[in-house]
């Protein structure tokens, strides 16, 4: 695919040549656009050929013909769909989290600003570059078996046991993902909520409508690409984390990533590790393209997002 | 403003005040005060120590600080070459070509990233390419993983550069090399920067692909963080996630120093 698209690309570039002294339209001011194929193959070579050969595997059984037998031998197992359970209620929780929360943070830093609100803002694009299992640390240290928080009731109760065990189960993973990941919803969020008229609210709230008729009624339809464009985002995320569920070790808690390192680096068994990946890849390429074209749709209505 | 009365405004603070403080300042706050701690049994730590931070800079933890600190410049060098090369040569094409192009430099960031560590294990564990148990392998992860970020932010940086420097260097004779290297580089230079930030600080803390391929020897400060906290060294590790925070950190806040700059020549 790679060939192709870049063979027809310098064909284009070719037909747009024209002397250098001439004034030139941007288009023509490279020697030729096969500079291209330098960096495609790069991508090439470590990319593509390891996601072609993940699908090889899935498909070819260790004698070499072509079978669904692994797909069937894997889809049957308790572990994947007790995996893929997990997968698809943490993704799905840890998003309704992450745009419930997003969505009422940003409403107060854009529309009740508190001094410092800006700084806020701008802290926002820090704490997506941070790793993700440092929130699972910390969780540890709070809601843990030893945390603070059990520390706590046990000496104020005279209890025995620690009263707080919800951070070894899935809801201590989505509590963690929607810490880590509602900074991604509140991004474009912030950025749509930039473009409406404050003056609109004020004339709004003159005429009396009380607040929450205004976030019904001007906000959140103002704010529901930037919701969707950033509610994809975080389903992609989420189903893809593999730190967090790591870090957290809750027993029997197991997503697709999990299943695809216990399976390759502690069971040695890569044949069911690829059929496990071309179904998480499947998965996360869906995501991957809903966003996209979500963010493909805010750009023809011209909000200028994320 | 969205609350005019006086109590609705406080009402409103107060909500987002508890909310970010559990959910953002309790964490950060937490780490930090275990890095420092000698021991954490009620509900507040007891005794202040350095040990931690000591720890941390020597023995298995300074050696993954030091690998991690190569492996991040390494795979940013070499995801920002690549990358850079990529926009420059996508900038010249227009329509079809161009926007499938774009999409296959991003499509690593829709990878899961453990299947690209697995991917990597299984494509040169073989011929042609061997590069399983070298330190190399762990190179062309984070490469991948950082690579479709590093392509954005070139790009976008390529995209608010005006043609005009350029077009006029090319009525002025000046020849495609010459022209790459004095006129368009030199503009760009502020979002290259930018574009090795972003991708050290992504790089520093990947976890999903180096656990996946990493050799012996080679073992990086996320997956030295996992298996202190694992075996239950959870102060050691507290002070090696902050030491991780600050390097993202910084290698972001050389971020925001450098457009200013660029602004003010």
């Amino acid at each position: 695919m790679g060939e192709s698209a870049s063979g027809s690309a310098s064909g284009s570039a070719l037909a747009l040549a024209r002397p250098a002294n001439l004034p030139a339209p941007s288009a023509s001011l490279a020697p030729s656009s096969l500079g291209i194929v330098p960096p495609l193959a790069v991508l090439g070579i470590f990319f593509f050929y390891p996601f072609v050969l993940i699908l090889g595997q899935s498909f070819f059984s260790s004698h070499g013909t072509l079978s669904l037998a692994q797909y069937a031998e894997v889809l049957g197992t308790g572990l994947f769909r007790n995996a893929l359970f997990h997968t698809i209620t943490i993704t799905l929780s840890a998003t309704a989290g992450c745009l419930a929360l997003g969505l009422s943070l940003s409403i107060v830093i854009a529309f009740v600003p508190f001094p410092g609100a800006r700084i806020v803002s701008r802290m926002i694009d820090t704490f997506i570059a941070l790793p993700t299992f440092l929130v699972a640390l910390a969780f540890t240290f709070i809601y843990g078996t030893a945390g603070l928080l059990n520390g706590a009731a046990m000496s104020a109760f005279s209890l025995s046991l620690p009263p707080i065990d919800f951070l070894y189960s899935q809801w201590g993973v989505i509590l963690a993902e929607v810490t880590v990941y509602t900074p991604f919803v509140m991004r474009p969020l912030l950025a749509s909520f930039s473009l409406i008229d404050q003056a609109e609210i004020e004339i709004a709230s003159s005429l009396g409508a009380r607040p929450f008729r205004i976030l019904r009624q001007v906000i959140v339809p103002a704010a529901l690409p930037a919701l969707m464009a950033g509610g994809s985002l975080c389903l992609l995320l989420t189903t893809n984390e593999f730190g967090i569920v790591l870090f957290i070790g809750a027993k029997g808690v197991q997503t697709l990533p999990l299943l695809i390192y216990d399976k390759a680096i502690q069971e040695f068994d890569y044949s069911s590790a690829c059929v496990l990946a071309a179904i998480n890849i499947a998965l996360s390429l869906g995501f991957y393209a809903l966003y996209r074209s979500t963010l493909a749709w805010l750009g023809k209505r011209g909000a200028g997002l994320v | 403003m969205l609350v005019w009365s006086k109590r609705g405004r406080a009402g409103a603070w107060l909500v987002f005040g508890i909310l970010a403080g559990v959910v953002y300042g309790l964490p950060a706050a937490v780490i930090l005060c275990a890095s420092l701690a000698r021991s954490w049994n009620g509900v507040l730590p007891s005794g202040l120590t350095l040990g931690h931070y000591a720890q941390a800079v020597s023995g298995s933890s300074g050696a993954a600080l030091e690998a991690s600190l190569i492996t991040g410049v390494v795979a940013s060098a070499l995801a920002v070459l690549n990358g850079t090369a990529a926009a420059l040569a996508l900038r010249r094409m227009e329509g079809m070509p161009r926007r499938v192009l774009d999409a296959v430099f991003f499509l690593p960031s829709a990878m899961p990233s453990v299947s690209i560590g697995l991917g990597l294990l299984v494509a040169f564990s073989r011929p042609p390419i061997l590069l399983n148990g070298t330190i190399a392998i762990v190179f062309a992860a984070h490469f991948v993983l950082i690579s479709a970020f590093t392509f954005g932010a070139i790009t976008a940086g390529l995209a608010r550069l005006s043609p005009d420097y350029e077009q006029v260097a090319a009525s002025l004779g000046a020849r495609p090399i010459y022209r790459l290297r004095r006129v368009t580089l030199p503009l760009v230079l502020p979002y290259l920067i930018a574009a090795f930030s972003l991708s050290f600080a992504l790089s520093m803390g990947e976890l999903g692909a180096t656990v996946m391929v990493y050799p012996p020897g080679w073992v990086t400060m996320p997956v030295q963080i996992f298996g202190l906290s694992d075996r239950g060294d959870v102060f050691h590790a507290a002070a090696l996630t902050i030491l991780l925070a600050a390097s993202t950190l910084a290698a972001l806040a050389s971020v925001s120093l450098v457009p200013a700059r660029s602004a003010a020549r």
